[in-house]
């Protein structure tokens, strides 16, 4: 109990006295991580790279071309693609790198589509390719090299335009070979060649011929000089052995005429990203940062490497495939000033024009970029979901409410907690349980004294019609003892160290090995271990929680995993940003397996990276319960969506620290409209069930949360629609508004899918908020009054604590179910209500989704009912989108409310078969509110209500 | 969903042993049957607005309050009634029904849901009434006990009370003997001391003679050591210099360690140097203190108390006591904060003990017969005194003692007194915890590890209409990254006085369950069959 937790937390303290301590210094700046260090010495400026346009070749699906550096003479193989949907895939790699170089797989969700991409015109210094449609021209200009992406005589982005393109290409280690072979080419050759006598033939040939290319042109090697951290580097007791020496990359991308960028998750930073001049550029390295601090860009738990621009003229993403450790440098320009060459045949020069220009930075793999060209934010998310795939369809369930503590203690707890929430009236779907619910921190295991009935309680939960979520941690208890580690250790799935033997660092168990996930072999067998046989006490109201999958070393350089370490033949360094991606992805994998393909499954993730949304949700890490933490779930889950992955949410309450009463209660009402919604908190604070602040607070924390339950129809139709689209669930403004300018920066408020504007209460004793109410001629009405606001107006709301300011947008129906239960899973057969909110021209539209909330059904036998809805003319008709589609649904329609319409005389229901009927109904003046009494039309018939 | 919900139940409910029919509304309580009355325009409870009678649990929601449905689950705020006959009925909000979950023992929730519930209301009501049984009889028993309880504490306070008083008239007795015997022992020790100073000045006076002898053989050293040094002028320039009797520190005459310029210079008389001649009249100031270079280190005189052995007056490099000392001192001061550090040696302060003196060579010779005599007196009469001292703090004490004992609230009828300087332990797998009723919990590993306090005595923290039923421990030991240990006593009615179970709800927050006869209330009545009349 405390005494020895408190002695072993203590132990944990000694042991990594630079892991588990709030400190900025345990984590790299720029300058103290020797790649980025080095590529930030070169500034803007002629680029070195020339493009060898006698090298071209092109095939049907794309273009190949020789760069070369004047400098060293080392030579790059450009591959030029154009892809379906207006992307444009810009591939740079040594031509004959020394070894291969890592490329990431798995993250594309297959080969993009390509489209021809044909030549226009080319002369001595440049090459124009046509992109198709609307005049799109990629032009190459040759020396110094650049590539262009232009529409008509606008520049859209300009990639090497600052000459900041970087290759650090792979390089025999001097100290190895240079004090021991003479100069001449011959003889170093032969010396090379017994260096890697052990390597094949095929490899010796392309050394051989990496050799001559380095030597050819004026006959000259033009040996760089190393640089400190060329080959090894030191921070803080950790040393880089770097075998492979350097091999950083980098480019730059010029925006002419964007001021607003965003994206690059996860960083705790406002949604629009920051000028990183004079500062760090923002770090994308998947670390276990304890206690993060607000507004910089140090690294956090997940990356995604991932860029949208946003202009009124257009928007545009970057998409950097690359899971080393990367930097992203952000400066404002002036459009025109490195405008030269052919370019200038195409393109007006404003000088006046902003820019936004970006830089790259990744410490191994190749150059892989895709730059997808919009031009609308729809059309980014549709690019950006071609790519890397969509976000998962959640079973309804994990929607709900969701209830976490590190830890609940036994099974005794569990069951109180969830009868604390029947005698409160308060639904919840999950309830969690971390770490120490595990034998010794043994994962798949249950502690036998606190947890010795596992199925009875999982039983007593289904009997409840509720959920559990039991953690598994990819770090195993180096422990002879144990199954999972035994199995591991004799098949070999270990990452290695960096001479061999099986890595281990500390975690919670102690001595930890680390499960090679990028070994599809270790993930199918991991995956096998969440059988219902495998995995002692589970069943299938249980899902899993992935944590410290960044990996989290808490001896580890920065508490992660030595970037020597190997992962078959690829270093760590390579892998680190994928292997959060892949523990998730095993995961995800095992529980589908274990229902046979049946089941949808839910896994919470701590780390990611692009391609994580396939897997399941997110959560933002261990944050504080402080007010401006509250402040800052707006942009990072926003920041998350723009990148593709929706279920977003953060620790309602706050992690670390207690939460007063106010505060406790402000992020539920926040909590309750972002998409995952969980309250967590960590083992030293006092215990914070809903129930434990006083029965006012208890009641407003109640009705948070039951509003989240009577919107899941409206959540679940959108994850439905972000499954199919890639469109994120929570939007920022600029997304749905992309011509008004005021809303490119607003982070305080946002949209949930176009229809809600929710703008939660985040400061403390706040007795007013403004919201801004966006769209010429929209309208608003508030969601609990019912009143309404015209659009494009700064709106000042007095508050009280029961206050939670949201919108519904004027045109749009929205579907609730407003017979709040105990649990989703018990409100699945009951009625809907209809919220038909008019526009200014008396219409509105909105979708109604049903399926088995639960089930691949819905993709596999396309069991589901998909309603279009739509008031026009006074007539509200209910027209099936998918006919090919079936499914049957006990749910009816009850009620239909009609927001800002007028008084009917009559109100007539025409069944599918012809019948009519007529309706009563109740009209409130004051608000001109019409309320529909009990159509009983089955949701998924056709139906029209006609108003006269 | 278009059919019309009015369900009406059938409800056969048992009471004397007559069978009654009873028709009213699903989900309606017998105590407002009357508003629902068929055929008739039913007007919400609230009176806010009359709906046709086939609205009433149709489905929908007419009423704000809910009233309309209180057999469906229609509206967000109503409430369903399950008559449970033979265990006791209840209300349940109306969203748990048809929810598929079984929540009235006699099913009628769950009349559209599928879901399959069997009615285990007798089954319930059994069981219950067991309980209230086995929980009667422990009541009763336990009064029983109580009541016994009451009667010894009374008994026993009565008898601390009687025997405070009699120990405060002893105690004055006491006193009036210990100011007679100070009288006594003063009036001896006069002669005594008067006896001493004669014998001792005589031997002073024989000491003298010879000492002087010594004295100019010793000063005529000092005077050649002083000098010797720095300059090598010795032949020529024989002076003392204000900066050399400074590197002697142990003339220090304030005893802040150092020798100032302005303390030399007043050994010296106020002159800067002196010479041989001066050097005579400078000698009777520093002679006491001067150690000869030349000589080990004088040990401490013998009467020197230990306390001022600490502050060293010669400043020497050697620290006559180990570093321990003081992180040992520092150790006891946060002992609370940590209780990891309990098995480190606690080594005793090496206070070196007084060798004999060599001053005391020539030892002064034995008390004449007289004087013997007269010292002999004066130490009867201190240690009587010393001894009848004693006995009254000791006195003191107990009635202290008792007095606080009596202070305590041990309850409305003193029920509690029992538990005063009782403990009651409880082992789990791996602890053994230890409460102390008004004093203290512990906690201690099973398997060795030393203990943790859970709290001291704070006060009684129950609900405000019986505040015995919890006890506040408060205080223990701090926890890493948190606040001080607590535990909360729940006390229970059990024939036993035991501890049942411990939990840590909240971390370093601890719940005991603690059963005791003195919280037993007395049995209300003797009926335990349960509400089954409440319905009719």
């Amino acid at each position: 109990m405390a005494a020895s937790r408190g002695r072993w937390v203590l132990l944990i303290v000694l042991l990594c006295v630079s892991a588990r301590a709030v400190d900025r210094s345990n984590f790299k700046t720029c300058e103290q991580s020797a790649f980025c260090k080095r590529q930030k010495e070169l500034k803007p400026g002629q680029s070195p790279y020339r493009a060898l346009l006698d090298t071209l070749e092109l095939s049907d699906s794309r273009i190949t071309l020789q760069l070369i550096n004047d400098n060293n003479k080392v030579r790059l193989l450009l591959e030029l693609y154009r892809l379906q949907g207006n992307m444009t895939r810009v591939k740079i790699n040594e031509l004959k790198p020394l070894k291969p170089r890592y490329e990431v797989p798995d993250v594309l969700i297959s080969d993009p589509f390509t489209e021809t991409l044909s030549v226009v015109s080319q002369d001595e210094n440049s090459l124009v390719l046509s992109l198709g449609g609307k005049d799109q021209r990629l032009i190459v200009s040759a020396q110094p090299f650049r590539l262009d992406i232009v529409e008509g005589p606008q520049v859209l982005v300009s990639l090497n335009s600052r000459g900041l393109l970087a290759f650090e290409h792979l390089r025999a280690r001097k100290d190895t070979i240079s004090h021991k072979i003479s100069s001449t080419v011959g003889s170093m050759w032969d010396s090379l060649k017994s260096i890697f006598s052990s390597k094949s033939e095929l490899e010796q040939v392309t050394e051989q011929e990496n050799v001559e290319q380095r030597t050819d042109e004026d006959g000259q090697i033009k040996e760089e000089e190393d640089k400190p951290g060329m080959w090894e580097e030191t921070f803080k007791s950790h040393t880089d052995s770097k075998p492979n020496g350097p091999s950083s990359i980098s480019l730059d991308f010029s925006l002419p005429g964007v001021e607003h960028v965003y994206g690059i998750p996860e960083h705790a930073d406002t949604l629009k990203l920051k000028n990183t001049d004079g500062s760090d550029p923002y770090r994308l390295y998947n670390l276990d940062v304890f206690q993060y601090e607000l507004h910089n860009p140090m690294a956090l738990y997940g990356a995604v490497p991932v860029l949208i621009s946003h202009s009124t003229d257009r928007t545009m993403g970057i998409f950097w495939l690359n899971a080393a450790e990367t930097w992203v440098d952000i400066s404002s320009n002036t459009a025109g000033k490195m405008m030269f060459g052919k370019i200038l045949d195409f393109v007006q020069v404003s000088s006046e024009a902003p820019q936004t220009d970006v830089r790259w930075i990744s410490e191994s793999g190749i150059i892989d970029v895709f730059i997808m060209l919009g031009p609308k934010p729809a059309d980014v998310f549709t690019q950006y979901a071609s790519l890397t795939g969509t976000q998962s369809f959640p079973p309804l369930t994990a929607l709900a409410y969701h209830q976490c503590r590190w830890n609940y203690n036994d099974q005794e707890d569990v069951k109180s907690v969830d009868q604390g929430f029947d005698e409160h009236d308060i639904p919840y779907d999950f309830i969690w349980l971390d770490i120490e619910h595990a034998d010794g921190k043994r994962y798949f295991t249950w502690d036998p004294s606190k947890f010795p009935q596992p199925k009875e309680m999982l039983q007593g939960l289904m009997d409840k019609r509720r959920k559990l979520v039991a953690i598994v941690d990819p770090h195993i208890r180096v422990d002879s003892g144990y199954k999972i580690h035994n199995e591991i250790l004799s098949k070999n799935f270990y990452v290695k160290n960096k001479d061999g033997g099986d890595y281990e660092g500390w975690c919670w168990p102690g001595n930890s090995g680390y499960p090679d996930f990028t070994n599809p072999e270790m993930r199918a067998w991991w995956a096998s271990k969440f059988a219902y046989e495998q995995y002692e006490g589970s069943m299938e109201n249980q899902y899993v929680w992935n944590d410290m999958n960044e990996p989290s070393v808490f001896n580890g350089p920065e508490v992660t995993m030595h970037k020597d370490a190997l992962h078959g033949g690829w270093e760590h360094r390579d892998v680190h940003n994928l292997y959060g991606l892949y523990v998730q992805k095993a995961t995800a994998d095992g529980l589908v397996e274990r229902s046979g393909g049946v089941e949808r499954p839910f896994v919470l993730t701590r780390a990611f990276f692009a391609g994580s949304q396939r897997y399941g949700a997110v959560w933002t890490g261990d944050n504080a319960a402080e007010w401006g933490h509250l402040k800052i779930s707006i942009p990072m889950c926003l920041s998350l969506g723009l990148a593709g992955i929706s279920f977003c949410g953060a620790d309602v309450g706050g992690f670390f620290k207690h939460p007063s009463a106010e505060l406790l209660v402000r992020w539920y009402q926040a909590g309750a409209y972002q998409p995952f919604f969980r309250a967590h908190a960590h083992i030293d604070t006092p215990r914070r069930e809903p129930w434990l602040f006083g029965p006012e607070n208890t009641a407003l924390i109640r009705e948070a949360i039951r509003q989240r339950y009577a919107l899941l129809p409206y959540w679940y139709q959108l994850f439905y629609n972000a499954h199919r689209t890639g469109y994120p669930v929570m939007r920022p403004l600029w997304v749905e508004y992309p011509d008004d300018v005021a809303t490119f920066s607003i982070e305080d408020e946002y949209l949930i899918g176009k229809d809600l504007l929710v703008h939660p209460v985040t400061d403390e004793g706040a007795t007013a908020v403004t919201a801004y109410l966006p769209g010429k001629g929209e309208v608003w009405y508030d969601v609990h009054t019912f009143q309404k606001h015209d659009g494009e107006q700064s709106l000042y709301i007095p508050v009280t604590m029961s206050s939670i300011p949201v919108f519904q947008r004027g045109g749009s129906i929205i579907c609730r179910k407003d017979r709040v239960r105990r649990s989703s899973s018990c409100m699945e057969n009951d009625p809907y209500t209809l919220y038909a909110a008019l526009n200014s021209q008396g219409s509105a539209e909105g979708e109604l989704y049903i399926d088995d909330f639960h089930t691949f059904n819905f993709e596999k036998a396309k069991q589901f009912v998909h309603r279009h809805l739509s008031f026009s003319a006074n007539t509200l008709s209910s027209r099936n989108l998918a006919p090919d589609s079936q499914f049957s649904t006990a749910s009816w329609i009850e009620k239909i409310v009609i927001i800002g319409g007028s008084q009917p005389s009559s109100a007539t229901l025409k069944n599918a078969d012809g019948t009519e009927s007529a309706l009563e109904f109740e009209f409130d003046s004051t608000l001109a509110v019409l309320t529909l009494r009990k159509p009983g039309v089955n949701a998924a018939a056709d139906w029209t209500v006609i108003l006269r | 969903m278009t059919c019309v919900h009015l369900l009406l139940t059938l409800v056969f409910a048992v009471s004397l042993g007559t069978p009654v029919e009873i028709q009213r509304p699903r989900g309606v309580p017998l105590t407002k049957k009357q508003f629902y009355v068929e055929n008739k325009p039913f007007t919400c409870l609230d009176g806010s607005r009359a709906i046709p009678f086939d609205r009433v649990n149709d489905d929908y929601c007419d009423c704000k309050d809910g009233s309309d449905e209180p057999g469906t689950a229609a509206c967000p705020n109503g409430s369903f009634h399950c008559t449970n006959a033979g265990y006791r009925p209840m209300f349940i909000p109306s969203s748990r029904i048809n929810d598929g979950i079984c929540d009235c023992c006699d099913t009628t929730d769950e009349y559209n849901s599928g879901a399959k519930c069997e009615n285990t209301c007798k089954e319930l009501g059994r069981k219950e009434r067991e309980v209230l049984q086995k929980m009667a009889e422990i009541t009763k028993e336990g009064f029983l006990l109580k009541q016994h309880l009451i009667e010894e504490a009374k008994k026993g306070q009565q008898e601390k009370k009687s025997k405070v008083t009699d120990m405060q008239g002893n105690k004055k007795q006491l006193d009036e003997k210990v100011e007679v015997l100070r009288t006594v022992k003063e009036t001896a020790e006069q002669p005594e001391k008067e006896a001493k100073e004669r014998h001792l000045k005589a031997w002073e006076e024989q000491k003298a003679a010879i000492r002087l002898e010594k004295d100019k053989a010793k000063m005529a050293e000092a005077f050649l050591f002083l000098t010797d040094d720095e300059d090598g002028l010795l032949s020529l320039c024989i002076s003392v210099s204000v900066s050399e009797l400074q590197s002697h520190a142990e003339l220090d005459a304030d005893a802040d360690g150092t020798l100032t310029e302005t303390e030399a210079q007043g050994l010296m008389g106020g002159a800067e140097q002196v010479d041989t001649s001066t050097f005579e009249s400078v000698w009777p100031n520093i002679k006491d203190k001067y150690h000869s270079e030349s000589q080990p280190e004088e040990p401490a005189p013998v009467e020197t108390p230990p306390d001022e052995v600490k502050e060293p007056v010669v400043v020497n490099d050697s620290e006559p006591y180990p570093e321990d000392d003081i992180s040992e001192e520092e150790d006891e001061d946060d002992e609370d904060e940590d209780d990891y550090h309990e098995d480190d040696d606690k080594a005793p302060p090496t206070i070196k003990a007084p060798e004999k003196s060599h001053e005391d060579e020539e030892a002064m010779p034995p008390y004449d017969a007289d004087t013997q005599a007269l010292i002999d007196a004066a130490q009867k009469a201190r240690d009587d005194f010393e001894e009848a001292e004693k006995a009254l703090r000791e006195m003191d004490d107990q009635i202290r003692n008792i007095e606080k004992e009596l202070s305590f609230d041990f309850g409305p009828d003193a029920e509690f007194t029992y538990l005063y300087s009782q403990c009651y332990e409880l082992t789990t797998s791996e602890y053994i915890y230890r409460l102390c009723p008004f004093n203290r919990i512990s906690q201690k590993p099973k398997y060795g590890g030393s203990e943790t306090n859970l709290g001291t005595w704070g006060s009684w923290s129950g609900p405000e209409n019986n505040k015995y039923l919890l006890m506040k421990y408060e205080h223990g030991t701090g926890c890493w990254q948190g606040p001080n240990r607590s535990t909360t006593v729940k006390l229970t009615c059990g024939k036993e006085t035991v501890v049942t179970s411990t939990s840590e709800p909240s971390r370093c927050e601890y719940l005991m369950e603690f059963t005791t006869p003195a919280v037993c209330q007395e049995p209300a009545n003797t009926d335990l069959s349960p509400h089954d009349h409440e319905e009719l």
